[in-house]
């Protein structure tokens, strides 16, 4: 009778990334000649992709991202958790200001709740329109046509656009039929740097949701809109585009441009808030959702749960989009990815633990009795 | 024919991406701040789940991270690291650990014998040599709060801490009683630590928890994805839930007729054991703790020779 094997661990872990690392170069695949995806290809052609790793990760860096992409072989909660780990070991250096979603450059700009508004709506790049059928030309694109298509869209863009953009939201504000904002509002929470605890902040609550998984919040917030929740939401306002980030100089102090950043940004507006005080008059509810990169599924499902978490942190939550513990502990990919991976762990010990239980409690089954004492820890 | 590859396009290449060499440790010193002051507030009030920022580590969610974190900011030159999983130092994810923390902490030896370790980090088991007053035990959490098995809110867990309130915890150990006339509670056995705070002492087989009991080594328990540090102080009270009339009890690992089993490989009957079944016959079981395991085997051996 032999013992097992107790060493070899470690040339296990070796063989797997070999293959893993075959699997990537496409070693298994019908062409052996492929050659290797170029970092920017991916993040240029994939754009969708390191904006949701950006955005997963936590961290704007589409050239990460996209290197992320690459050595995940596409898996985003691979890459995102990549890109967060890196971004876990660098230092915060300072604070910019509050980014003004209302001095973005917008490439999409909607609203569903009005025909038309101050600075238009703008389509933009959109697939909500398009008939899903297969584009079969793009099986064998020849690079000149694909140059060309970018070329065509700048020929036959017109260059002036509206100077400026007003939020929708502040519309509303105006006849009173939103509540005005905080005009205190209190620091935002860091939550890379502080414990996110209970009850969450708002801001720690917009920050979790703005690095989580793109699935999960979809889900939960589905679940608000499908009925497990009182919502009843218009989108007042969906943006993408670029927003300038504007850091404090270090001499004077005055916010400066340093660089713009890609932004989905969406409010929700739901009929109706009962207000925060006895008697106040009716207003509607504002839901804000913000996130990296262009994200529009994402962004609308961060604001439908800003507003259920608001509905549960003022009345009581009734359903599981109105639970801060429930929607901000269970959206995070990185953490809900690596505790479902690590079932996969040898749980040795735990379950031999579990095996003496249950054999203890079929033995005391099989002779029915009073609880007894019973033998004391040796 | 389906193109070979994506065409390499002639837009802005990217530019020479950073490729940092690490901190010692892995960490920064702001992180190491963070998890040195939670750890000496849970030193404070043992047993206590201090939360803490809890930065992602390069190894996923899960695996490790909130032992890790507390190791690599606790080592320095000088220290020799042990990591175990599942009571071996050969597992996967133990050799994994210890190759990151070789690589990140460049100075710090590592060792597979407890005897010589300075820090001991764990994956569901303690060492069955006992623990000096100059090693430090780290244990890796995946649920820091005894209470989640009857609670599922931290917001009303920590008003229960608070108030001492674990009475449900007690009724679940009656209910058992009167459902299987056995307690179930297989591993993670609920301890108060102190006489004040009940601990989840992590995923333990019952068989490791008497030896928190005026330990000799400060045990740390670390839980990254949860984001809570605690700790068992050396010297403190740390007693298992248990009634006056039915004691707590360890895993037995006897034959039908009421014998211990012994371990296959060093003879000892005094060790958590690993069950292994076989193709025929009955399984066989052998020590789950390695080192503890050749190092008695390779004594019977010498004393033989």
């Amino acid at each position: 009778m032999g013992y097992i094997a107790i060493r070899g661990g470690e040339r296990a872990i070796a063989a797997s990334e070999s293959i893993l690392e075959a699997l990537r170069c496409g070693i298994f695949q019908a062409d052996p000649q492929s050659e290797p995806l170029t970092v920017t290809a991916i993040r240029d052609q994939l754009h969708l992709l390191t904006d949701r790793i950006c955005s997963e990760g936590g961290l704007y860096h589409p050239d990460l991202a996209a290197l992320a992409a690459k050595q995940a072989a596409g898996d985003t909660l691979e890459a995102s958790f990549i890109l967060r780990a890196y971004r876990a070991t660098r230092p915060r250096l300072g604070e910019t200001t509050p980014l003004d979603g209302a001095a973005m450059r917008p490439l999409r700009r909607i609203s569903a709740a009005f025909k038309d508004l101050p600075g238009g709506q703008i389509l933009g790049p959109t697939t909500d329109y398009l008939q899903r059928l297969f584009r079969y030309e793009l099986l064998d694109e020849d690079p000149d046509s694909f140059h060309r298509a970018g070329a065509r869209w700048f020929a036959d863009t017109p260059a002036a656009q509206a100077e400026s953009f007003p939020k929708v939201v502040e519309l509303l504000r105006a006849e009173g039929l939103l509540p005005p904002p905080n005009a205190n509002p209190p620091a935002p929470v860091d939550i890379t740097r502080q414990p996110l605890t209970f009850p969450a902040p708002r801001s720690a609550a917009l920050a979790a949701m703005a690095r989580g998984e793109t699935g999960s919040l979809l889900a939960i917030a589905y679940s608000a809109m499908r009925g497990w929740g009182y919502l009843h939401p218009t989108v007042a306002e969906l943006r993408y585009g670029f927003i300038p980030v504007m850091w404090p100089h270090p001499l004077t102090g005055e916010p400066m441009e340093i660089g713009e950043i890609a932004v989905t940004e969406c409010e929700i507006i739901t009929m109706y808030d009962r207000g925060a005080e006895e008697g106040a008059r009716p207003v509607f509810g504002l839901g804000y959702g913000a996130c990296f990169g262009h994200n529009e599924v994402k962004a609308i499902s961060i604001a439908m749960l800003d507003r259920s978490l608001q509905n549960g942190r003022n009345h009581g939550a009734t359903v599981p989009a109105e639970d801060d513990e429930f929607v901000l502990l269970h959206v995070d990919g990185v953490d809900a990815m690596g505790f479902c991976s690590h079932y996969k762990m040898p749980h040795y010990v735990t379950f031999q633990s579990d095996l003496d239980r249950l054999r203890a409690t079929r033995a005391a089954a099989q002779a029915p009795q009073a609880p007894q004492a019973k033998e004391a820890t040796p | 024919m389906i193109a070979a590859a994506i065409t390499r396009v002639a837009t802005a290449p990217v530019p020479l991406l950073p490729r940092p060499t690490h901190h010692f440790g892995f960490l920064d010193d702001f992180a190491k701040k963070e998890i040195r002051r939670a750890v000496l507030k849970a030193i404070c009030l043992p047993g206590h789940q201090v939360p803490y920022s809890s930065r992602e580590m390069p190894i996923a969610r899960g695996f490790g991270t909130g032992g890790l974190q507390l190791t690599l900011s606790l080592i320095g030159a000088g220290d020799v690291v042990k990591v175990i999983d599942q009571g071996s130092d050969e597992s996967v994810n133990a050799v994994n650990l210890r190759d990151f923390i070789g690589k990140v902490a460049p100075g710090v030896t590592t060792t597979t014998a407890t005897a010589e370790a300075s820090i001991i980090q764990s994956r569901h088991r303690i060492p069955e040599l006992p623990l000096r007053e100059n090693q430090i035990l780290i244990l890796q959490v995946p649920y820091p709060c005894p209470l989640m098995i009857v609670e599922p809110s931290e917001r009303v867990r920590r008003r229960m801490h608070a108030e001492v309130d674990y009475a449900r915890l007690w009724v679940k150990l009656y209910e058992d009683l009167v459902r299987f006339q056995e307690i179930s509670i297989s591993n993670r056995y609920p301890a108060r630590v102190h006489g004040r705070y009940v601990m989840d002492p992590s995923p333990i087989p019952r068989w490791d928890l008497p030896k928190m009991h005026q330990s000799k080594a400060l045990i740390l328990l670390g839980a990254g994805r949860e984001k809570k540090i605690y700790a068992v102080p050396p010297y403190t009270e740390v007693e298992p839930l248990q009634f006056d009339d039915i004691p707590f009890q360890v895993e037995r690992f006897q034959t039908a007729d009421g014998r211990r089993i012994p371990c296959v490989r060093c003879g000892a009957n005094d060790s958590f054991l690993d069950e292994i079944p076989q193709a025929a016959g009955p399984a066989i079981h052998q020590c789950s703790d390695l080192d503890w395991c050749l190092a008695r085997a390779a004594a019977t051996a010498g004393a033989q020779r």
